[in-house]
């Protein structure tokens, strides 16, 4: 803290009231100081407890592990001696939310032009409402849709993926069985972060200074140019902080997931077909049942997750501060 | 290049409220024509309905007759974005698009009309800088943002971006207003050199720079607060400075207005 008076308060120069004591020594001032720098402190110490916290319990369970942590493609933690790894749940986490992302974004952004640059103004903000009320939906109310509605509908398109585009190999149905797989947990995914995503855009958009939209204007731009040479643009480092945000959101997903997956520890690079996991389906999966091991285990993905995802924050950082001096933000 | 602008019964709305009523004048080529008047007479809504951009306003909307050389901006077959090409403008804040390199920002205008070989590009892009007198501050880092740049240099790219496509008409609402006077000097030096190639409107506060740059002004005035702004009288600068015919042209001039 800042010794509180060794540099002497002006003179109370102008004005004559009772309370012109100088900058940090008021009362006031003090406890809000104190009140932001908590909480600012209180954000780190947390985030440290649960890094140590998982740490910690990973360790334990780690080091009795007989198979590799990273590539095995199994997961039997309670067994003798105990073998498991995380090679499937990070492949379905991830492979799940590159899906996602793929479908969500473009959409969503789409979405966000819509709603901010071409809608009538009367339609605009209803619109936006609904987006809003999206996000609010419970995801085991996903969840109930996806098994109940998406994977029945998924059947036939399925079939049809296999038989036209089959030789992609990642399109090709080499088992049967209901569209419980991770393309459907995709797509889920993809309506689920849709409404974030489309939201932090449109926030964006909204934000883009008149002035640099009627300067593509005056120069002869149509409405989709005027969008490309200032919209877009201001709004880059915008939608990929979006877009992190719902990547975040469709990593960590677990009801949803849950109860569309057939779970399943087999590794399969069709992506029709049944089975496979995801971190955090698998974490809700098992933790119930599992003993004091077991759970060790479980935590121990779930640390792996939290690296994960600090380092897609990172570097989506990285990729907005990279283009800084192009930003909006200097002008 | 620079074509004549006639102006017929023009009145301009944002939504139900009139911002100018009736004005007619004629705007002559390859001269400067400045406006001059209070705040809020309607000048700037009036500068920008000689391309358009005034119905880019929410609830903005226009009545009467802009004739470019016998064209009528106005004319149901016109497209606004064929106007816009036409008739440069630029703004009273320097807006350069602050993502494109000072280069990318001459050739935006250029691009959105087609294709360029890199060399035609490279051509206009040195022409305009030069006819923006910008040349020789920036010739070095062309491939820097130009938002990097002083906001006086920042005016002459936006300036050199609207000349880069070869419009007839350039109109400038309050160039100088956001610059110190040195950059303020250069502008208006550049826009002596411009007339000799475009038709220039220019809208200004200042009185002395309307004296300083243009062959004609025009004096807008509004009765009220919330009454529609009226051309008072458009003249030779020489004259609306020395011996204007209306008297509220003078007691503005002078400063016993308001």
């Amino acid at each position: 803290m800042n010794p509180p008076t060794s540099t002497a308060p002006p003179p109370a120069p102008l004005p004559p009231q009772p309370a012109a004591k100088g900058g940090a020594t008021r009362p006031g001032d003090r406890i809000f100081v104190g009140l932001s720098r908590g909480s600012g402190v209180l954000l780190l110490v947390i985030m440290a407890a649960i890094a140590v916290f998982l740490t910690y319990r990973a360790y334990i369970a780690i080091s009795d592990n007989q198979a590799n942590f990273l590539t095995a493609f199994e997961w039997n933690p309670q067994g003798q001696p105990p073998q498991f790894g995380i090679a499937i749940l990070a492949y379905g986490t991830v492979v799940s939310s590159i899906i996602a992302m793929a479908i969500a974004v473009p959409i969503a952004v789409g979405i966000a032009l819509f709603v901010s640059h071409y809608a009538p103004r009367r339609m605009a903000s209803p619109l936006a409402y609904v987006i809003d009320l999206l996000a609010a939906v419970p995801s085991i109310v996903y969840g109930l849709w996806g098994a109940l509605v998406l994977v029945p509908y998924l059947d036939g398109m399925n079939s049809w993926l296999d038989q036209y585009l089959g030789w992609t190999y990642i399109f090709e149905k080499t088992s049967s069985g209901p569209a419980r797989n991770l393309f459907t947990v995709g797509i889920l995914l993809a309506v689920m972060i849709l409404p974030v995503i489309t939201n932090v855009t449109r926030e964006v958009f909204l934000q883009v200074p008149r002035a640099h939209e009627e300067a593509a204007l005056a120069l002869g731009a149509t409405r989709w140019e005027v969008i490309r040479m200032s919209v877009l643009p201001f709004g880059r480092s915008g939608i990929i902080s979006a877009s992190m945000l719902g990547l975040g959101r469709a990593l960590g997903e677990t009801m949803a997931v849950a109860t569309v997956l057939s779970p399943s520890f087999l590794f399969s690079g069709h992506l029709l077909d049944p089975g496979g996991g995801t971190f955090a389906q698998n974490i809700a999966a098992k933790f119930n049942e599992a003993n004091e091991y077991g759970r060790d285990a479980l935590i121990a993905s779930g640390l792996v997750l939290f690296v994960m995802t600090l380092i897609v924050n990172g570097a989506a950082r990285m990729i907005i501060a990279r283009r800084k001096e192009y930003s909006g933000a200097n002008a | 290049m620079a074509k004549r602008i006639d102006i017929s019964g023009l009145s301009a709305y944002y939504g139900g409220h009139k911002a100018i009523e009736d004005i007619s004048m004629t705007v002559e080529p390859r001269s400067v024509t400045a406006f001059i008047g209070p705040s809020g007479c309607g000048k700037s809504t009036f500068l920008r309905t000689l391309n358009r951009m005034h119905e880019v306003t929410p609830g903005g909307r226009v009545e009467g007759k802009v004739l470019l050389d016998d064209e009528d901006l106005y004319g149901s077959q016109v497209d606004p974005v064929a106007v816009r090409r036409t008739v440069g403008m630029v703004f009273q804040r320097p807006n350069p698009f602050p993502t494109m390199s000072i280069y990318d920002n001459v050739a935006a205008g250029l691009r959105l009309g087609g294709s360029y070989r890199k060399s035609e590009l490279d051509s206009v892009v040195e022409k305009s800088l030069r006819g923006a007198n910008l040349w020789n501050e920036v010739k070095d880092r062309l491939n820097k943002p130009g938002s990097g740049l002083s906001g006086g240099q920042q005016q002459r790219l936006c300036i050199a971006r609207a000349i880069a496509v070869e419009p007839q008409v350039l109109l400038m609402d309050e160039p100088c207003s956001a610059l110190d006077p040195i950059s303020t000097l250069a502008i208006e030096d550049l826009i002596g050199e411009l007339k000799e190639r475009f038709t220039i409107v220019i809208v200004t506060h200042n009185m002395q720079q309307a004296a300083r740059v243009s062959d004609r002004t025009a004096f807008f005035n509004l009765a009220a607060v919330g009454k529609p702004g009226k051309l008072i009288e458009i003249d030779e600068t020489e004259r609306i400075f020395s011996n204007p015919s209306v008297q509220a042209t003078e007691d503005y001039i002078s400063g016993r207005f308001g």
